[in-house]
């Protein structure tokens, strides 16, 4: 197996009393899709916000292509390589495409905008992706669908030549041909040699793209296992029972909080 | 691309991204594109340009003065402070805040630059600059307690509009006021541009507007990006020319009342001074990290953070901006008065300018707007007062009617925004 791009180790989070992570170990390789399963409350938004550097870390290491790093807020993750498209998407309705694209990380000649550019390596970026839906990219993003949105939001994670791209719940709020445009789009990312990590509630989807499959319990890492190891129902166990036959917590009876 | 995805984006692949090359190609094209805008609620600066229609037929059926060339160039200085003011207001709507107080503290600062002139004998240049810093001082002070400490703009500049008029009362005195006599700063209200440097001023303007469309037009068709069509570029050119060539021939004639005896002829000096901050304010907005920001964070200000976007210092800047503008439009308005009083700057003056930017086409709720929104809805408000004034109506009127017009105003904002979330403009 390859070495991966993003590794975690041992990490361990508590806010107050509470223990939210338990040594949890996480690796995202590259050309591959992750899926990091697991029910509410299992954990899975505070390993995010760990992953892109909103939350310290109360031990663990945090290894990027084999080297151990210091990560001291986003600005240390995202100049990794590591962008999260969050699911409330972070788009500016009153914006066009390449506008939001470039946001914060605008183009310039002089003292002005460089439009030309910018526009040009926009529609680069989504022709590249093979985003074939959207009809200019100059249009306004509050005309777009919700799956164009996504696409959007991801492509603009894209663009700025990163590594891993994790994506929180890219489904949720769409509908079925959406969906697939979306899948389409995540696996498109691997084949392109980036990490992707899913982060899904929606097990169709997880067996529709993953490569492999992390499942949390109740802070622990219950599995991590390719996916074409895992049925579908073994996957629902680990969710909601932290262990499905040999996988899982051995002694799910102490992995309380 | 592989032919298994080529099948299943088959139904999206009839607006594919390649038609993206394909704009509105002819005249017609984008004179549907236009239709569909309005139809969604994208209404732009068209209620202002109807209000303007509309005020013109009243008035001038009402007076026969209205139309003529001497009052529409005092309608031209008339509207002056009024512009300048609206545009300030554009920055901190476009973020979805208002500046109550932007009025009052053009009058504070008019008060400042009245006195030094006066009492201690400053240049007029310097007493207008210790005008505008005294703007900007008040718009870092709005700005940090909208931001850092969290008060609803609505609240803190309500407070300003109140605690600033005390300026100019405990300076000038309850019923006094301040002779604005200086030749540069009165000169801009009543002398004009001479005729000739008038005329090479628009040449130019057209020209230049010409080049920089054309350049435009050029780099995007050759590079393959989205551009207009050729022929839209010339009819905009050919309408700007109209109108900037058409407004100086107009105001280029003898308007003088006895036109035998004296002549009154040029633009009046506010107008390129509007015209100067309308060109200076449009590229800040249009073509600056700063103004993309500005939009960013009056669309969605979670998402502009996210960007990496300072939003405090965006939203505090956005309070200078327009509160340095109110002091310039205080300084016109007290050189179209000639002198500064206690009042200068309350009553109507913000309401009007809300109402102007808003008529203009900026929205209230924040995201949309433009600094040319500020001049057109200016006109518009403008020629209210003035019609009113030939009328020699009744101030109840006044009030009567600016209430109703911002009414209107905001009324056209709020339905048009419905539309667009409806149509997703």
């Amino acid at each position: 197996m390859t070495q991966p791009l993003l590794e975690l180790r041992g990490v361990n989070k508590s806010f107050g009393a509470v223990h939210v992570l338990h040594d949890v170990d996480f690796a995202v390789y590259p050309g591959q899709v992750t899926a990091l399963v697991g029910d509410n409350g299992a954990g899975k938004s505070t390993l995010v916000k760990i992953i892109a550097g909103i939350y310290g870390r109360d031990s663990g290491d945090y290894v990027f292509d084999g080297q151990d790093v210091t990560v001291h807020g986003p600005r240390d993750v995202a100049a990794l390589g590591v962008e999260v498209v969050y699911q409330d998407l972070a788009l500016c309705d009153n914006l066009d495409i390449v506008e939001n694209m470039f946001l914060g990380r605008e183009e310039t000649r002089g003292i002005g905008l460089d439009e030309v550019t910018m526009e040009a390596r926009a529609r680069e970026t989504l022709a590249s992706l093979s985003v074939r839906t959207v009809k200019s990219v100059r249009q306004g993003v509050a005309s777009l669908s919700g799956g164009q949105r996504q696409t959007v939001a991801i492509a603009k994670a894209v663009l700025w030549n990163s590594k891993i791209v994790l994506l929180d719940e890219p489904t949720a709020a769409l509908g079925v041909a959406q969906t697939r445009q979306v899948l389409d789009l995540v696996r498109r990312l691997a084949d392109r040699g980036l990490g992707v990590v899913l982060i899904s509630h929606n097990m169709t989807d997880v067996f529709e793209v993953a490569d492999r499959i992390t499942a949390l319990y109740l802070g622990r890492v219950a599995a991590d296992v390719p996916a074409k190891d895992l049925t579908h129902s073994q996957v629902v166990e680990l969710i909601t029972a932290g262990r499905s036959g040999d996988l899982g917590i051995t002694n799910v009876a102490t992995a309380t909080i | 691309m592989t032919l298994q995805t080529e099948t299943t984006d088959q139904q999206s692949a009839a607006h594919g991204f390649d038609n993206d090359n394909r704009q509105a190609a002819t005249i017609g094209d984008a004179a549907r594109e236009y239709l569909n805008r309005l139809r969604g609620g994208d209404m732009g600066s068209l209620p202002a340009i109807l209000g303007l229609v509309v005020l013109f037929v009243v008035f001038s059926s009402l007076h026969d003065r209205f139309l003529t060339t001497y009052n529409m160039a005092n309608l031209v200085v008339q509207a002056g402070s009024i512009c300048v003011l609206a545009m300030g207001l554009v920055f901190v709507l476009l973020l979805g805040e208002i500046d109550l107080s932007a009025g009052v503290a053009g009058g504070a600062s008019a008060t400042i630059t009245a006195l030094v002139m006066i009492d201690h004998g400053w240049t007029w240049w310097a007493a207008a600059l210790a005008g505008i810093a005294i703007g900007a001082l008040i718009g870092l002070a709005i700005g940090s307690l909208v931001t850092l400490l969290g008060i609803p703009s609505f609240v803190v500049t309500l407070a300003f509009f109140l605690a600033l008029q005390a300026v100019p009362l405990k300076l000038i005195g309850s019923g006094g006021s301040l002779r604005f006599d200086n030749e540069v700063l009165r000169g801009l209200s009543i002398k004009n541009v001479p005729v000739t440097a008038g005329w090479i001023a628009a040449v130019l303007i057209v020209i230049g507007f010409a080049a920089v469309q054309l350049f435009q037009y050029r780099t995007r068709a050759t590079r393959g990006l989205v551009h207009k069509p050729l022929a839209l570029v010339l009819v905009q050119v050919a309408v700007l020319a109209a109108i900037v060539l058409g407004l100086t021939a107009l105001l280029s004639a003898n308007r003088a009342p006895n036109p035998d005896i004296f002549t009154i002829a040029g633009i009046p000096w506010v107008a390129p001074v509007v015209i100067a901050l309308l060109l200076f304010w449009t590229f800040v907005l249009t073509r600056t990290r700063f103004g993309r920001h500005l939009y960013a964070v009056g669309g969605n200000a979670e998402a502009a953070r996210r960007a990496g976007i300072n939003v405090t210092r965006i939203k505090i800047t956005a309070f200078v901006i327009a509160s340095s503008m109110a002091a310039v439009s205080g300084l016109l308005a007290a050189s179209y008065t000639g002198k500064v009083s206690p009042g200068s700057g309350g009553g109507n003056v913000l309401l009007y300018a809300v109402g102007a930017a808003v008529i203009g086409g900026t929205s209230l709720f924040g995201g949309r707007g433009r600094a040319i929104d500020a001049v057109v809805g200016g006109l518009v408000i403008a020629t209210i007062p003035n019609g009113l004034g030939l009328l020699n109506q009744a101030s109840y009127i006044n009030f009567l009617v600016t209430g109703g017009v911002l009414l209107l105003a905001a009324s056209v904002d709020a339905v048009s925004r419905r539309r667009r979330s409806a149509a997703g403009v």
